[in-house]
């Protein structure tokens, strides 16, 4: 369940009436920022990639080509963000600081199962003044297979095989479909192996640069196993 | 005899211009079984004797992460113990979570040590029964302080606290000159020794009654797991501080 851009913004914006004195009201401040760029998720057994571009952006303009949308938040999962950052940050920081205290409180890291159910709940604590972000959480299960669960922006999650976010999602999430599961695909081969599932994604963040003016400049991947995080930064369109 | 006239709560002072119920809490604290702590220019070590209330009981833990750069050591009533660490543990989230920076070392004990004197200067309450070591690191350097019921709190290169601890404090008086240019290795060994002053005859070192903490400006808290625990055991009947100082 994806809420779009537009349909939030709505609520904050008035109708202006049709009368000739009356300024139109479409410059009225908003307390949301589309910082855009796409993030992904793959889960796979005994593993999960999770990817996010590196650009920051509002509206025409670039603020950062290295800013990253994933944070790690226990040795097991990682929080991928898409839309405004200011609030990925906050969220981040409460994520960070109420996982720490989980530690202390019961000498051990949360699961990912519950890290999920933590972010629901935070996400829908502020129902009536929603975190402007678009989320998956990708991580590993208790068996150390890959899960990932996604998001809307006030906190309904499911959990999924891959997941995407953010401006370029619906040019994204159409070539996963075809390619890790095969619909619509004449000849039905599935990847199996991580390094064939690696080069769909940065295929896709290749692609998604190419049409979505907000996805560009690096692409970001961590690949979390049980051995541990590998980090993999690859360069993308720059304009 | 004049001590029970006025030993009946914190707000009575002694002519001798004593607390008496700050003191007795400070006896307290030397009941603990002892723990110790001692620093390097890069390290902090804690060592603690790890007291079994009986044979079919666990091992009392004594020493506690609060950040991954701070960890304290404690000496006396563990329920009081317990408080001053969720205290400092949230301290420390709230610091972060501002800040996005460790809490300063010396800050955080004044605060404790603050809270500790709160208790001491009233009718209803009493002063906490610990004392703790805290180990910590920060921009200023590498920390150990103590701190007292009493509200009162120290910075040492090394300290030793709780039951028979005059013997530990020997041991360093005789070798902390040799502690700050000790590598990590060497200065385990060092505060394994001093424990080992501190047993009864009939006691030995091992891996369930010793717990080990150690930090490092690029190290984490962590604990010497059991193996390790066994590995540095050994080591300690071949280590002298003798050897080291032909080293240098």
């Amino acid at each position: 369940m994806y809420i779009p851009v537009n349909d939030m913004l709505k609520h904050f914006k008035q109708d202006a009436p049709a009368m000739a004195n009356i300024t139109h009201k479409s410059d009225q401040w908003s307390p949301y920022h589309d910082n855009s760029g796409t993030v992904l998720a793959v889960g796979i057994p005994g593993a999960v990639i999770v990817a996010g571009d590196t650009r920051l952006s509002n509206g025409y303009n670039i603020l950062s080509r290295d800013a990253t949308k994933l944070s790690q938040l226990t040795d097991k999962c990682v929080l991928a963000t898409a839309g405004q950052y200011a609030d990925f940050i906050a969220l981040r920081k409460f994520l960070q600081q109420r996982l720490q205290l989980y530690e202390f409180q019961n000498e051990v890291q949360a699961s990912t199962e519950t890290v999920a159910h933590l972010l629901s709940r935070e996400l829908y604590s502020r129902r009536f003044f929603p975190y402007y972000t678009f989320n998956l959480l990708a991580g590993l299960d208790e068996n150390n297979h890959g899960v990932v669960y996604g998001y809307d922006a006030i906190g309904s999650y499911d959990q999924m095989t891959y997941g995407v976010q953010g401006s370029g999602q619906e040019l994204v999430v159409a070539v996963l479909d075809n390619q890790l599961k095969g619909y619509n695909k004449i000849n039905k081969t599935i990847p199996q192996t991580r390094e064939e599932i690696l080069d769909i994604i940065l295929d896709c963040f290749s692609c998604a640069a190419e049409r979505d003016i907000h996805t560009g400049d690096n692409v970001e991947i961590l690949i979390i196993t049980a051995a541990g995080t590998e980090r993999i930064v690859k360069p993308l369109r720059k304009d | 005899m004049l001590k029970h006239l006025y030993d009946t709560d914190c707000v009575t002072w002694s002519p001798q211009g004593k607390l008496f119920q700050v003191e007795y809490a400070m006896e307290a604290v030397k009941q603990g079984s002892i723990c110790l702590g001692l620093k390097s220019n890069e390290n902090v070590v804690l060592c603690s004797l790890k007291r079994q209330p009986s044979e079919l009981a666990g091992y009392q833990e004594k020493q506690f992460k609060i950040d991954d750069h701070m960890a304290i050591a404690i000496a006396g009533l563990t329920a009081d113990a317990r408080v001053l660490c969720k205290y400092m543990r949230t301290e420390c989230l709230e610091y972060k979570y501002t800040y996005e920076s460790h809490h300063p070392v010396g800050r955080l004990v004044f605060k404790v040590a603050e809270k500790s004197q709160h208790k001491t200067q009233s009718g209803a309450k009493r002063p906490y029964g610990v004392g703790l070591l805290v180990a910590g690191i920060d921009p200023n350097g590498v920390h150990l302080f103590e701190t007292c019921p009493s509200g009162n709190y120290y910075e040492y290169k090394c300290q030793a606290i709780g039951s028979r601890s005059q013997a530990a404090r020997t041991y360093f008086e005789s070798w902390f000159h040799l502690f700050e240019k000790s590598t990590l290795e060497q200065l385990i060994l060092h505060g394994l020794s001093a424990i080992k002053k501190a047993i009864m005859e009939d006691e030995e070192l091992n891996e369930k009654n010793v717990e080990v903490g150690i930090l490092g400006k690029n190290l984490k808290f962590t604990h010497l797991n059991a193996q390790e625990l066994r590995d540095y055991i050994t080591k300690l009947e071949q280590f002298s501080p003798n050897s080291q100082i032909q080293q240098e």
